[in-house]
């Protein structure tokens, strides 16, 4: 059946298996990817059925396991590399900036570096500290780096074979609360563009953007704004490397009012670009300055304060309720 | 402090000089590894460095080592002394131009040139090499023209040669980044089930850097087949080898469950033999390697820093008197291997090269303004697409404005 209803989780692992088996050059790396088949489980099975040179359980070294995918990549592999979560990232950070990142620009377009890294990210788990930060525009910001984040199953699927597929590095932040939110895919349905933005839910009076975690969090809040006679567009942008602001644009422009939404700090973080630039872009068509809703210039708190700290509903509605204000 | 100030650092001269017994078996790989305990740790050392070869019947310690040069003819003799003669030349040449304003750079390797030249005619062509910044003599092995090692020290490119035409790869400047890049594609050699070997460049000032250390793990845990060549040059920009470790930098390699050795890097001949077992053990399947040459940088880091505020005159000194080039001079001389009408020929070629250089280096263009957005992505960027566009038109705003 083309039509599957799946979990993120198993879109995710579905996903990689079909990578795995179309291409043999296509490697998961990490820590725990193979008997344990990841943390979340996304890579569950598929040492046993790819073995142990497919399918690699790596020492506990992030910047080790991102520089050998590098060699990999350079001997004509394709690495998708599993980091444990989003706060473990950063040992590896040097390997992704300096070195992945610069490799095809430096090589003067020889080289290609076919890798990904997935990381599950953002909060809403109850985890410790280091497991739920939202790290997405340390990447976005690097020149040579691709960054997307699916939202829901369907994408889970197939942004994840398109990233593998990419000869470009992309780093594939995977929202691990929804891992378990189920929707459908269809495996034989011809995929959106990895860096298209997609809107969500269709609406007049404001759009609200969001990618990952929030685009649950911002339908939900345009449901709620639908009772009280609001309409809301939502824009999924999927990719914040790069952003379409092509579709985004389109959408301002017909409702005229714009709130950016993500976890990650507000300050210089993705929605302060999107600001910037759809300033730029519709500035005679806004009613309304860009208003951003995330998290703030402090540390992720500790899990019994992360409701306070994540944008929920009743935050985001505010900030629908300000623009309209103007 | 100077090099001699600390035993773990003062280099072994001709005699006395004893591994312990079993060692470098490639049978037993770890046993390769002196004794952790060591005051004076070995070195491997076939030419010394008056330009006498150590035979085997004097010197047991060397009977691991001396069959893989077994081999070498005087031609082949006289061929390494050519490649170091020319290295260095060039690499005098690239100082000049640097001190000339035509580079904005150069980091020289003057007196390593043993360390490079040996353990890179020890590679075969389907081997892969990771450089640092400042393996000129390797790229030489390899068939880079060498010119194309300036662009980037001139400013315009950040690498400037195919690395897959040569197996070479593309300099690294982040030190130690490139022994992962190594180990990965090592792996990917053994995934292969090919017989070729993978060589990591690096220094001791990057074996402090963790990357390092992971590389040397993940090697040992896949078996990869990878060799790690460490110039222990004694100096890592103004930091002596006291501020890197606390025990001789190829004892590490014990730690993780692989063989290392210390060669003398500024025998030509050890380093040939040396990185020739090494890399026999990596094609056999019996992992990785860590090979310290212990040599000397007789130049400075980089022409940026100036050697004469951190290191004193005496140093420089002793370590000229085991320079690499003369005491293979010394050899051939000694031996009949070469006469002077020989050297006075390579004097000319190597003049010539000197002058190619210059005169490449003169005439390399800027790269095109565009070359900016270029490259950035293998798949395409709108924002890359966007500002290469806003770019351009400004340019163009210019042009027919005045």
């Amino acid at each position: 059946m083309a039509v599957q209803k799946l979990t993120i989780a198993k879109a995710l692992n579905d996903s990689l298996r079909k990578a795995l088996e179309e291409d043999p050059k296509v490697l998961i790396m990490g820590e725990d990817v193979g008997k344990l088949g990841g943390v979340f489980r996304i890579t569950d099975g598929l040492q046993k059925d790819f073995g142990e040179e497919r399918v690699i359980d790596t020492p506990l070294a992030e910047s080790g396991i991102v520089g050998t995918a590098i060699g990999l990549a350079l001997r004509g592999y394709r690495p998708v590399v599993e980091i444990q979560f989003d706060g473990f990232v950063f040992p590896a950070y040097d390997q992704i900036v300096t070195q992945l990142a610069k490799m095809h620009a430096r090589s003067l377009g020889t080289i290609k570096m076919p890798v990904v890294i997935r990381i599950p990210y953002a909060g809403g788990i109850g985890a410790v500290e280091h497991h739920s930060e939202s790290p997405e525009t340390l990447f976005a910001h690097v020149p040579g780096l691709k960054v997307v984040s699916p939202s829901n199953a369907s994408d889970a699927y197939w942004m994840l074979q398109q990233a593998i597929l990419s000869d470009d590095p992309v780093i594939f932040f995977e929202p691990k609360r929804r891992y378990w939110d189920k929707g459908e895919v269809d495996v034989e349905a011809i995929p959106d563009a990895l860096h298209g933005a997609r809107v969500a839910r269709t609406g007049t009076d404001i759009t609200l953007a969001a990618y990952g975690p929030m685009v649950k969090v911002c339908l939900e809040a345009a449901a709620a704004a639908a009772e009280e006679g609001k309409s809301v567009e939502v824009v999924d942008l999927r990719s914040m490397s790069p952003i379409d602001f092509d579709t985004l644009q389109a959408s301002v422009e017909r409702t005229r009012r714009l709130v950016v939404v993500h976890e990650a700090p507000v300050f210089l973080g993705v929605g302060s670009e999107i600001a910037a630039r759809i300033t730029e872009r519709c500035f005679y068509h806004l009613e309304a300055p860009v208003l951003r809703v995330g998290g703030y210039h402090a540390p992720y708190p500790p899990a019994r304060l992360e409701d306070e700290y994540l944008p929920g509903l009743d935050r985001v509605l505010d900030a629908v309720d300000r623009s309209l204000a103007y | 402090m100077t090099v001699e100030s600390t035993a773990a650092r003062k280099p072994r001269r001709s005699s006395g000089t004893k591994r312990p017994a079993g060692a470098a078996s490639a049978a037993k790989p770890a046993a390769a590894t002196a004794k952790t305990h060591d005051a004076e740790p070995q070195l491997v050392q076939l030419l010394t460095p008056e330009g006498e070869r150590r035979e085997v019947a004097d010197h047991p310690d060397i009977a691991e080592f001396a069959p893989y040069v077994a081999d070498i003819t005087t031609e082949d003799l006289r061929g390494l002394y050519r490649d170091m003669v020319m290295t260095r030349r060039f690499d005098g040449e690239a100082t000049a131009l640097q001190r000339q304003g035509e580079l904005g750079l150069w980091a020289s390797l003057l007196g390593q040139e043993a360390a490079q030249i040996g353990s890179g005619r020890a590679l075969r062509d389907d081997d892969y090499v990771f450089p640092t910044y400042r393996e000129h003599g390797v790229a030489w092995c390899r068939g880079v023209d060498p010119t194309n090692l300036l662009g980037m020290f001139r400013g315009v490119n950040h690498g400037g040669w195919d690395p897959t035409t040569n197996n070479f790869h593309l300099y690294t400047i982040v030190i130690g980044s490139q022994t992962l890049h190594a180990t990965g594609y090592a792996m990917g050699v053994a995934k292969d089930g090919a017989d070729s070997a993978v060589i990591a460049y690096f220094g001791d000032g990057a074996s402090s850097q963790g990357d390092v250390a992971e590389a040397f793990t993940f090697s040992a845990v896949y078996n990869s087949p990878v060799v790690f060549f460490c110039q222990n040059n004694q100096w890592a920009i103004s930091e002596p080898t006291e501020r890197q470790m606390r025990v001789p930098l190829y004892q590490r390699a014990q730690g993780f469950g692989f063989p290392g050795v210390r060669v003398d890097g500024n025998d030509v001949l050890a380093c040939l033999a040396v990185t020739r077992w090494a890399l026999e053990r990596a094609r056999r399947g019996e992992g990785p390697t860590l090979v310290e040459a212990f040599t000397y940088r007789m130049g400075a880091h980089t022409t940026s820093d100036d050697p004469t505020k951190y290191r004193r005159d005496e140093e420089t000194a002793a370590w000229e008197a085991k320079d690499p080039i003369l005491r293979l001079k010394a050899h051939l001389l000694a031996t009949g291997g070469a006469d002077e009408a020989y050297f006075e020929q390579l004097e000319v070629e190597s003049e010539a090269l000197g002058k190619r250089v210059r005169e490449v280096v003169r005439s390399m263009p800027d790269p095109d303004t565009m070359a900016i957005f270029e490259n950035v992505y293998a798949d395409g960027h709108a924002l890359v697409d966007e500002e290469r566009a806003q770019f351009a038109a400004y340019i163009a705003s210019f042009e027919g404005g005045e």
